[in-house]
């Protein structure tokens, strides 16, 4: 199953990361932003299975990402997963309003990182068969 | 499975470290408005916890432990300053100074999680916990004046909100701009939006929308808080970018529920913080850069050295044919050819050296901490006036530079700057200055480091030189002022300690000397007793390859750095005098000092007198004319090292291959300079002592 993945985070180590451990995972193409301009140029035309995006961004946060993503028709089946250092913050709850489907507190292992994506992508693929 | 860290852990290192070389250049700003007594630019506070807040978090992830919980630490205390719960005073700035070094001895650690670092990394934490802060509570929300709307407030992040509070609390308005972006080019736009609107707004923050979208285009709503009129903003943007309506006030109670709120702030209004440019463009290198490791530019520069080589022996073959009458147009055809091909050269290679090319600044940042610290050791005030820290150097210029101006600063405040009791004894400013210039003289760079301290007494230089037996009493009865000065430089002058006691400096100036003439570098000294020491170091811009006059001297052809000639004139004898058992000729008026190069290397003197040239060399401010038989014209070489056994011969830079097998040696121009200037002088006085 080829999945496609956004990584959106202005640190190259952590695009990185999330690259070779989503690569290694099986995911066929991991595409990466380093800003919320080039995310937005990706979620324009590209529709992604999951979308993860770092919440503190310079100009365009993860949280303007995320609500552009809610209105767009084209990412409604994308899973959001959202990078914060501070899970349970005022930031992250505007973030679950927003519609994001998971958290990932900076600094995550890979494993964390492989399993949550797993599960958030059988929650998808059941919604869509059942 | 394999980790995946393992293959990006380089890219991990290489991020840490511009993370905090970024940290670095940003406290150095922060560190200049501190001293300029303005309150520093939210934009500045916001970059510098940015780069300790990605720090954090990526050290977590790759097992930086050590600097993960460093950055942790600060990352709350510089939250505290930017949401403006602190503000900036000496303490948190010795703090975040600190932290530059200690993130770079963690990062070098062998072992990340090094048990030896706890100590010390627990105490800093400490130290960095223990800058509390004061909850304040503030009556009303400034954010309720406004019918902002919680569509808006809800994708705020934390800091982005206080921007918005603080903009409001001094009193600026706030206007939405709605503006289309053509998506492949919106970098750019966004970027010539902040440029328009950096002298009047301040722009909170981005909100893409998804009316008037496609996959071409995209409308943002910009959240601005400005101070002009509306009418004045309107004729800014609209039209160029959309449409700009002011955010209505409300006239009835908020709805919303109670946020956090944070100090206000005590400063008195000012305009709103004009973005900074070193901010822009540090902001873009990150946007629009690829690392490359240096060595493969070095290979870069190597294939392009063989390509010089080339075309070098294309031109002999030209040559060769040119004065013979076959294939003319043939001959001719190629020589065109040649030409094209060799400016295209010179573009790759000016290409290659520019990408080698980083500002000063970068070693500039880390200085600063070095003044601050040595000036606080010695309960001294000192301040550092920088210019010229964007001139740009060769990449590894900038890191063999950093050990000489840390010592050239150690110096100057250790012995230079004097103590403010006796500064105010001398009619001087109580703060010492301590300044440091860099600018481009032709394909040289030139770092100046001068302090307004008490200057060097040249007689006491000479005298310690004497009390070491570095000179004997005799031979220094004939040192002018400036060669007295220039005895600093002289290993084992300044190795004791009690030279502290003399008023002026010394200490490790001989292994600075010699780092800078390793770099093909020059270094000079000036001290007036009283008002301070100017150390001049003059360098060249790279090393990587450099263009070269060749001459020939007694049949054989070496290379003369051309960095180093100003120009070549005819030798006539009968223009030769000697003073003090110098020749010397008089140019332009001036004196100009000559050595004979097939002299100094020992070779038989050529029989014809008549005919020979001087290349009239420069380092620095001074000059030397080297006499040589031949010139034979300018190329481009790649210095090769002579290798270990033959690395004592002075005066040799090294080698370089001339393309026809055969090999030139590159003449050393700094060290022929100091062993005709500093040399002679200092040999003939060790002779003279017993």
């Amino acid at each position: 199953m080829a999945y496609h993945a956004l990584i959106v985070d202005d640190s190259s180590a952590v695009r990185a990361f999330v690259r070779a451990s989503l690569e290694d995972a099986g995911f066929a193409r991991v595409q990466e932003a380093e800003t919320g301009f080039e995310a937005l140029r990706l979620l324009a035309s590209n529709t992604f299975d999951v979308v993860i995006v770092d919440i503190n961004m310079p100009d365009i946060n993860g949280l303007e990402l995320l609500a552009f993503m809610k209105k767009s028709p084209r990412q409604q089946a994308a899973r959001k997963v959202l990078i914060s250092t501070q899970v349970g913050g005022p930031n992250s709850k505007r973030g679950t309003d927003l519609g994001a489907d998971a958290f990932l507190q900076k600094p995550f292992e890979v494993d964390e990182l492989r399993s949550l994506i797993r599960g958030l992508l059988d929650r998808g693929s059941e919604e869509v068969s059942g | 499975m394999s980790d995946p860290r393992d293959n990006v852990q380089q890219e991990f290192l290489a991020e840490a470290h511009e993370l905090v070389e970024a940290l670095s250049r940003d406290l150095l700003l922060l560190d200049e408005a501190q001293h300029r007594n303005e309150r520093p630019q939210p934009a500045l506070i916001n970059e510098i916890f940015r780069s300790v807040h990605t720090l954090k978090g990526i050290a977590g992830m790759f097992g930086y432990r050590h600097v993960g919980a460093v950055a942790h630490a600060l990352e709350d205390l510089l939250d505290d300053l930017r949401l403006g719960r602190i503000s900036v005073d000496e303490r948190v700035l010795d703090l975040l100074f600190d932290s530059v070094e200690r993130f770079q001895r963690l990062l070098g650690l062998e072992d990340p999680q090094s048990p030896e670092e706890e100590a010390g990394v627990r105490a800093y934490v400490e130290a960095v916990r223990s800058i509390g802060h004061a909850a304040h509570e503030e009556q009303g929300d400034p954010l309720d004046r406004y019918a902002i709307g919680a569509a808006v407030l809800s994708v705020l992040t934390e800091y982005e909100e206080h921007r918005l509070r603080a903009c409001i609390r001094e009193g600026l308005q706030l206007f939405r701009l709605r503006a289309s972006f053509n998506l492949t080019a919106i970098d750019d736009s966004i970027e010539t939006l902040r440029e328009v609107a950096r002298d009047d707004a301040e722009i909170i923050t981005y909100l893409p929308s998804m009316e008037g979208g496609n996959e071409e285009t995209i409308e943002l709503v910009v959240l601005l808080a400005s101070r002009v009129p509306e009418h004045e903003l309107r004729a800014h943007f609209e039209g160029r970018y959309g449409t700009i309506e002011p955010v209505e006030e409300r006239t009835h109670l908020p709805t919303l529920p109670p946020r956090r709120t944070s100090i206000p702030s005590a400063a008195p209004s000012m305009a709103p913080a004009p973005e900074d440019d070193a901010l822009h463009a540090s902001a873009r290198s990150v946007a629009d850069s690829v690392r490359v490791d240096i060595r493969k530019l070095d290979h870069l520069m190597n294939v392009v050295g063989e390509l010089a080589l080339v075309r070098s022996a294309v031109n002999r073959i030209v040559d060769h044919f040119k004065g013979q009458s076959v294939h003319r147009q043939s001959v001719t055809d190629l020589d065109r050819v040649g030409r094209v091909f060799e400016r295209q050269l010179s573009e790759l290679r000016a290409g290659i050296l520019d990408v080698r090319m980083v500002p000063l600044g970068q070693v500039f940042g880390k200085l600063a901490r070095i003044v601050r610290q040595a000036a606080r050791e010695h309960g001294k005030e000192v301040r550092l006036v920088v210019t010229g820290a964007n001139t740009e150097v060769d990449k590894l210029i900038v890191e063999e530079l950093a050990d000489p101006l840390m010592h050239l600063i150690r110096n100057a405040i250790d012995h230079g700057i004097e103590q403010s009791g006796e500064r105010t004894l001398a009619n001087k400013r109580l703060e010492g200055t301590l300044a440091i210039n860099a600018y481009h003289k032709g394909s040289n760079v030139v770092i100046e480091v001068e302090d307004d301290g008490a200057g060097m007494n040249p007689h006491e230089v000479r005298d310690a030189a004497i009390a070491r037996g570095l000179l004997s009493a005799e031979a220094s009865r004939e040192l002018s002022r400036q060669e007295m000065l220039n005895l600093v430089f002289l290993p084992g002058l300044s190795t004791s300690s009690q030279i502290t006691g003399m008023s002026g400096r010394g200490v490790g100036m001989d292994v600075v000397k010699t780092n800078i003439l390793r770099m093909g570098g020059m270094i000079s000294i000036a001290s007036e007793l009283g008002t301070g020491t100017k150390v001049t170091i003059t360098l060249p811009i790279t090393l990587a390859i450099i263009r070269a006059l060749l001459v020939t001297i007694a049949s054989r052809t070496f290379a003369l750095p051309i960095t180093a000639v100003r120009e070549a004139i005819p030798y006539r004898p009968r223009d030769v005098r000697t003073i003090d058992g110098r020749e010397v000729m008089t140019l332009r008026g001036e004196t100009l000092a000559i050595c004979d190069l097939a002299r100094l290397f020992g070779f038989r003197r050529p029989s014809r007198r008549e005919g020979r040239f001087i290349v009239v060399g420069s380092m620095g401010n001074r000059e030397l004319g080297f006499v040589v038989d031949q010139l034979q014209g300018q190329d481009d070489v790649i210095i090769k090292s002579l290798g270990k056994s033959l690395s004592s011969v002075r005066g040799f830079a090294g080698a370089t291959d001339l393309g026809d097998q055969k090999v030139a040696l590159v003449l050393d121009a700094p060290a022929l300079f100091s062993e005709y200037f500093d040399g002679p002088n200092v040999l003939r006085a060790m002779e003279t002592s017993p």
